[in-house]
């Protein structure tokens, strides 16, 4: 499984980009892999204040729906638009054009999340 | 691989979509070797199967086979199972993975040196073929022996082993299931996978067929059928025979439920591109009152949006009507429809 090394990672599968104004989130090659062929996406709307570990969004393949928590505390700031008319993008692209939301962190350095290489030893373990 | 009912199956070899699409258009091969396999011999064999299920095996003629159900005494679905007369005194049950148990012991309640029955888990094994294609496969290996009408069965020898093979299935396409030993069963698995590359099919796991049964509107035990709903809420009471006088467990309910109605009844519901999806256990609404729950639901591949059965009380709401489910914590709308969501073939 791909787990690219400039970013962090929750052990619950999300990816999390730290940018210089904010950061974006998606979920793991992982992640898609195992949901299969995602069918539908709901996104959490602009403006909403999360907690770590909060369920923000759903993504649903056929076979089930699963819930996408909230990788760090903070404001949602933007959602991946284009999502909802092409959900495939998230197991095409999960750690590109498939991103879900971009959020502005409440901690600019955030605690309890993984590097690429102690996500991956949670994938074997 | 996921546990299911005691054996370890694949949620899909290639992909849902994939094999699903596979299967409508062209064929896939389903294992089905957890599903149970019981034979029923003997001069009394009848009589006691008549006396159990809810169909009336006395209405099938050599080679034939049909839908049925073994029920408890308050009408409840404990089994929904293919009963197939082999000869009159011979007669093959295929029930559901995780009743077999359950089934057998049931049955061997009413042994009698002229009833054996006998099918232990995973001592045989089973596939099904499925899709427009199915029979072009399989002729191929069959090689021009006749194949059986639709719902029958019949007795073949193919690689020098002993197999049935019954033209029935779970999918809503044509297609045939095929039970022999394991031995030949890992080699008609294999024989039937290169026969068919060039015909499109694939291998398909637990996954599609859940999609595929659902679109056609095929009951799952378990879920749209368990001991608390009857045959007849279910929305299956043509295949529950009460023109015969032989009495069954449950029969009396079963009969008081098609005079008088049923209090609660199974409907189709259709979603809406860009919804989400129904799922099992989400609430139904009409109005702002729960009328019954989903008992099945899933993104349908073929029609792009959501499709569910779903249990609701009586008098229900007629074909066309609008109502809502609820999805973490939201109204979404959804028109009730035929629970065969696709059109028949």
């Amino acid at each position: 499984m791909n787990t690219p090394n400039d970013l962090l990672y929750a052990k619950s599968h999300e990816w999390l980009r730290l940018e210089k104004d904010g950061a974006t989130v998606g979920i793991t090659d992982h992640a898609q892999s195992a949901l299969s062929d995602v069918v539908f996406v709901e996104l959490p709307k602009t403006g909403r204040k999360v907690k770590a570990g909060e369920v923000v969004a759903t993504v649903e393949s056929v076979k089930a729906a699963s819930d996408i928590y909230a990788p760090v505390a903070g404001e949602i700031t933007s959602v991946n638009s284009a999502l909802p008319n092409d959900p495939g993008m998230i197991n095409r692209e999960p750690y590109g054009q498939g991103w879900l939301f971009r959020i502005q962190p409440e901690q600019p350095k955030p605690t309890g999340l993984l590097s690429n290489t102690d996500y991956a030893a949670t994938l074997t373990s | 691989m996921i546990p299911f009912a005691g054996w370890n199956l694949p949620v899909e070899y290639s992909g849902l979509l994939a094999e699903h699409k596979a299967t409508r258009q062209a064929a896939g091969l389903f294992d089905i070797s957890h599903m149970g396999q019981i034979r029923a011999q003997g001069k009394d064999t009848l009589s006691c199967l008549e006396s159990l299920l809810a169909n009336d095996p006395a209405k099938l003629k050599d080679g034939e086979g049909h839908y049925s159900f073994i029920t408890n005494e308050q009408g409840g679905v404990i089994d929904d199972l293919l009963v197939y007369r082999i000869s009159p005194e011979d007669f093959f049950l295929v029930v559901n993975a995780s009743r077999h148990s359950e089934i057998l012991q049931l049955l061997k309640k009413h042994e009698t040196p002229q009833v054996r029955f006998s099918g232990n888990p995973g001592t045989a094994s089973g596939m099904a073929l499925q899709g427009p294609q199915a029979s072009a496969i399989l002729n191929q290996i069959l090689q021009g022996a006749p194949l059986p009408p639709r719902n029958h069965i019949a007795k073949f020898t193919l690689i020098g082993a002993n197999v049935l093979i019954a033209t029935t299935g779970y999918t809503g396409e044509n297609g045939y299931e095929i039970f022999s030993d394991i031995p030949t069963g890992l080699k008609m698995w294999s024989a039937l996978l290169e026969a068919g590359m060039p015909f499109g099919l694939l291998p398909c796991g637990l996954g599609s067929r859940d999609s595929l049964r659902l679109e056609a509107g095929l009951p799952l035990n378990g879920q749209d059928l368990s001991p608390e709903i009857t045959p007849l809420e279910a929305g299956l009471g043509f295949f529950v025979d009460l023109s015969r006088p032989r009495p069954f467990p449950g029969r009396p309910v079963l009969e008081k439920q098609k005079k008088s109605g049923s209090p609660r009844i199974c409907i189709g519901l259709q979603g809406q591109p860009g919804q989400p999806p129904p799922r099992h256990g989400y609430p139904v609404f009409q109005g702002d009152k729960q009328i019954g729950v989903i008992t099945s639901g899933v993104p349908s591949p073929t029609l792009g949006h959501g499709i569910a059965l779903a249990l609701v009380t009586t008098p229900a709401p007629g074909c066309g009507q609008d109502l809502e489910f609820e999805v973490r914590g939201r109204r979404v709308p959804a028109k009730v429809s035929p629970r065969r969501f696709l059109p028949k073939k």
